[in-house]
C-alpha cells in the first residue's frame, strides 16, 4: 500500500488524470451491467427517442434503451480489450524473454517470426481473418475477435522486452545467480522478468490500447458478432440505422466519445509510465524560474550569460528571438571575455 | 552491404510468409463464395451449388500442393482471376481502379500529417512544458478519437448540416466525367477534403508526440549545448542540430505510414463510401470474394514491405552509426 502510494505521488499529474479516467470506466464495466434499466436487445414502439427521464440516453431507431447498451458495450469493450492485453502481453514476454535468455539459433528464429509478424499489415489481416469467420457458427460472441487480436497483437511488446532482457542477461547478478547453480527458469521469473516489470506494464497498456481501436472498428465496419453490444456494435447499429440523418445524436455521440475517452486513458497513462522510466522526459516538464525568467532545462547552463548588471540574468535563450544567445554587451564587460570568442567555441 | 543484404533476405521471407498465409487462410476458414452467393438467394435448388463451383473454380481442385504450386505461380504473374462478386471482371482491374485514389487522398493526408505534426512536435520539444507542450493532452483526446467516429461527426456538421462538402464517393458521377477538366479536379478536391481532414486530425498527434519525446532527449545531448554556447541563432540550434539529428525515429515511422498508404485508412473509405482499396477489400471480405481479397492483401503486404526496405535503405544513408554497426 505505501509503494502504492509513493508511486501514485511520483506520477505525473497528466498521468494521473488518466488513472482516475481508468478507474471510472472499470467502475462502470464492473456495475453497469447490474444496473442496466432495460434489456440492450429489446425493441419497444418508442422509437428514437431524445433524453428523458424514462431512458436517460434516449431510444434508438427500433426503440432499444441507450442508455442499458451503453452500460454493457463499456463492459464488454473493456473485457475484450482486457483480455487482449493478457494474452498478448503473455506472448510476447515469453516469446521475448526466451529468445533473449536462450541466444543463438533461437534467438535469431524467435526474432525473425515477431519481425516478419510486425511488418504485416494487422487491419487488412482482420478484416481478411473475421470477414471469413463472420456470419458462422465460429464467429459468434467475443472470443474470435480476442484470438485473433491477441495473435496479432503480441510482436511489438516481443521486441521490446527481448531487447531489454538481453541487456539484463548481460549483467553481473544474471552471471552470479548462474555460478551459484539456479535454474534456468529461475533466472527467467526471478532475476529477469522483475527487472522488467515497468516494461511489460507499457507494452501491457499499449496492447489494451490497440485492442480497444482495432476492436471498435472491426465491429463498426460490421465484422463482429452484431448481437453482442460493444460500443463498436453501437457505433454499427447507429450508422446503419441512420442516427446521423435523423440526428440522433444521444445514439452515437456516447459511444464515440467514451471510446476517446478511454483511449486518451490510455495514452495518458503510457506517457506516465514513460515519464517514470526516462528521467528527460520527465525533468523536461520542469521549467524553473531564475532571476524572474522562465528557464528550462534545454536552455543553456546561465554560467556564460553574466550578471546583466541589474541583478537579472543575461544571454538567455529566447525561442525564434535574438540573434545570439549570448548578450554580447555583458560578455564584453567579462575580463577577457569576447562575442567573437565565445563563437569561435 | 551487408546489412541491406540481410534486410533484403529478411523481407524475402517475410513476403512468402504472407503470400503462404494469403493461400491457407481461406483454406481453413469455414464458408465461402458459393455459400455467399447461396445465402444471398435462397431459392436456388441443390444442383445450383455445382453449377456455381464449376463456374467460379472453387470446387474440388486436386491436392493441397499442386494448388500452392500453381497459386504461386499465379502470384508471380500478378495472375489473380476473376473477382467472384464482380464476376467476370478480373481483379487486377478492379484493384487498378481502386489504388490511385487511395494513394492520392491518403497519402497527400499523411504526407500533411507528418510534416504538421513533426514540426509541431519539434516546437513542443524544444520547450517542454511549454504552451504548446501542455496542448498535449488534448492532442492526444483527437489521437485517441476514433477517426471514423470523427468522420461521423463532421459528415453530420459540415455535410448534413451545413451542406459545404459532399460526404460521399470519391466525385459526382452524375454531373462531373473524369478527365483533365477544372470543374472535375475542383469537385475531386471537394469530395476529399472531409476524409482527409479526419485523416490529418487524427493522426497529428501521434507525429508530434513522438517527435516531441525524441527532441526532448535529444535536446539534452552535449552538441546541442555546444552548439547553443557558441552562440549559434535559435533557429539553426534547433533545425540543424537538434531537430536534424531527433528526425530518425520519425523517418522511420514514416517510412511505415507510407507503407500503410496503400492499405488506406479502411474504416475512413467505408464511412465516406471512398472508393478506395479499404472499400474494396471490406466488400470483398463481405462477400467472400477470395481472389479480390487475396489480391489487395498481397498489395497492401508487398507496399508495407517495400516501404520498409526504402526506410532501411535512408537510415543507410543519413545514420553512419548503422553502417559501422554491421561489423558486430
Amino acid at each position: 500500500m505505501k509503494a502504492l502510494a509513493r508511486l501514485w505521488r511520483r506520477l505525473p499529474g497528466t498521468a494521473k488524470a488518466g488513472v482516475i479516467m481508468l478507474g471510472v470506466f472499470v467502475l462502470i464495466a464492473i456495475i453497469g451491467p447490474e444496473v442496466t434499466p432495460y434489456d440492450p436487445g429489446v425493441t419497444t414502439p418508442l422509437q428514437a427517442a431524445s433524453p428523458s427521464s424514462a431512458h436517460l440516453l434516449g431510444t434508438t431507431q427500433t426503440g432499444q434503451d441507450v442508455l442499458s447498451q451503453f452500460l454493457i458495450g463499456v463492459r464488454l469493450t473493456l473485457e475484450l480489450a482486457f483480455w487482449v492485453g493478457v494474452i498478448a502481453t503473455a506472448l510476447s514476454v515469453i516469446v521475448g524473454v526466451t529468445a533473449a535468455f536462450l541466444g543463438g539459433i533461437w534467438d535469431e528464429f524467435l526474432s525473425l517470426v515477431s519481425n516478419v509478424f510486425l511488418v504485416i499489415p494487422a487491419l487488412p489481416l482482420l478484416i481478411v481473418l473475421l470477414g471469413f469467420l463472420n456470419g458462422t457458427s465460429a464467429g459468434q460472441g467475443q472470443l474470435p475477435v480476442i484470438l485473433v487480436l491477441s495473435l496479432l497483437g503480441w510482436p511489438w511488446g516481443a521486441r521490446v522486452v527481448r531487447a531489454q532482457a538481453l541487456s539484463i542477461r548481460s549483467r553481473d547478478f544474471i552471471a552470479a545467480a548462474r555460478e551459484t547453480g539456479e535454474r534456468g527458469w529461475r533466472i527467467i521469473f526471478f532475476d529477469i522478468i522483475p527487472n522488467i516489470i515497468s516494461l511489460i506494464a507499457a507494452s501491457f497498456v499499449n496492447t489494451v490500447l490497440y485492442a480497444v481501436g482495432a476492436s471498435v472498428a472491426l465491429a463498426f465496419i460490421g465484422l463482429t458478432d452484431p448481437n453482442s453490444w460493444s460500443l463498436g456494435t453501437m457505433l454499427y447499429w447507429a450508422q446503419l440505422g441512420n442516427a446521423l440523418q435523423i440526428g440522433a445524436w444521444w445514439w452515437y455521440v456516447p459511444p464515440g466519445l467514451a471510446v476517446a475517452l478511454l483511449g486518451t486513458a490510455l495514452v495518458l497513462l503510457n506517457t506516465g509510465i514513460d515519464e517514470l522510466t526516462n528521467p528527460r522526459l520527465r525533468d523536461a516538464r520542469s521549467a524553473t524560474k531564475i532571476a524572474g525568467r522562465r528557464v528550462w532545462p534545454t536552455d543553456p547552463t546561465p554560467v556564460l550569460g553574466a550578471l546583466n548588471g541589474r541583478g537579472g540574468l543575461a544571454g538567455l535563450a529566447r525561442p525564434f528571438g535574438r540573434k545570439s544567445l549570448i548578450d554580447e554587451a555583458a560578455l564584453a564587460r567579462i575580463p577577457g571575455g569576447n562575442a567573437e570568442k565565445a563563437g569561435e567555441l | 552491404m551487408q546489412f541491406i543484404l540481410r534486410r533484403l533476405a529478411f523481407y524475402l521471407v517475410a513476403a512468402w510468409v504472407a503470400i503462404t498465409a494469403n493461400f491457407f487462410i481461406p483454406r481453413a476458414m469455414p464458408g465461402d463464395a458459393v455459400d455467399a452467393i447461396l445465402a444471398k438467394f435462397p431459392n436456388l435448388l441443390p444442383p445450383a451449388r455445382k453449377a456455381l463451383e464449376a463456374t467460379l473454380g472453387t470446387g474440388d481442385q486436386g491436392s493441397v500442393w499442386s494448388q500452392y504450386v500453381s497459386y504461386l505461380n499465379h502470384v508471380f504473374h500478378l495472375d489473380f482471376g476473376a473477382s467472384l462478386s464482380n464476376y467476370p471482371t478480373p481483379v487486377t482491374t478492379i484493384v487498378a481502379n481502386g489504388v490511385y485514389w487511395t494513394l492520392g487522398l491518403v497519402g497527400v493526408a499523411t504526407v500533411i500529417a507528418f510534416t504538421l505534426g513533426t514540426g509541431l512536435g519539434i516546437l513542443a520539444g524544444w520547450r517542454a512544458g511549454g504552451r504548446l507542450d501542455r496542448a498535449l493532452p488534448a492532442m492526444m483526446f483527437l489521437q485517441a478519437t476514433p477517426y471514423f467516429f470523427l468522420a461521423l461527426l463532421l459528415i453530420q456538421v459540415f455535410g448534413i448540416t451545413l451542406g459545404y462538402f459532399p460526404v460521399a464517393g470519391a466525385y459526382d458521377g452524375i454531373n462531373y466525367t473524369p478527365g483533365w477538366s477544372w470543374a472535375y479536379f475542383t469537385n475531386v478536391l471537394d469530395h476529399a477534403f472531409l476524409p482527409a481532414l479526419t485523416i490529418v486530425v487524427t493522426s497529428v498527434a501521434g507525429w508530434m508526440l513522438q517527435m516531441r519525446n525524441v527532441m526532448v532527449t535529444t535536446v539534452g545531448e552535449d552538441y546541442v549545448v555546444a552548439a547553443q554556447a557558441k552562440g549559434l541563432p535559435d533557429r539553426r540550434v534547433i533545425f540543424t542540430y537538434a531537430a536534424r539529428n531527433a528526425l530518425l525515429p520519425q523517418l522511420q515511422g514514416f517510412g511505415l505510414a507510407l507503407g500503410f498508404v496503400v492499405s488506406g485508412a479502411l474504416v475512413m473509405e467505408i464511412v465516406f463510401s471512398y472508393p478506395g482499396i479499404g472499400y474494396l477489400l471490406l466488400n470483398a471480405a463481405a462477400s467472400k470474394d477470395t481472389p479480390l481479397m487475396q489480391a489487395i492483401f498481397l498489395l497492401i503486404t508487398i507496399a508495407v514491405l517495400a516501404a520498409n526496405l526504402l526506410v532501411d535503405l535512408v537510415i543507410v544513408l543519413f545514420d553512419p552509426r548503422v553502417r559501422t554497426r554491421e561489423a558486430t
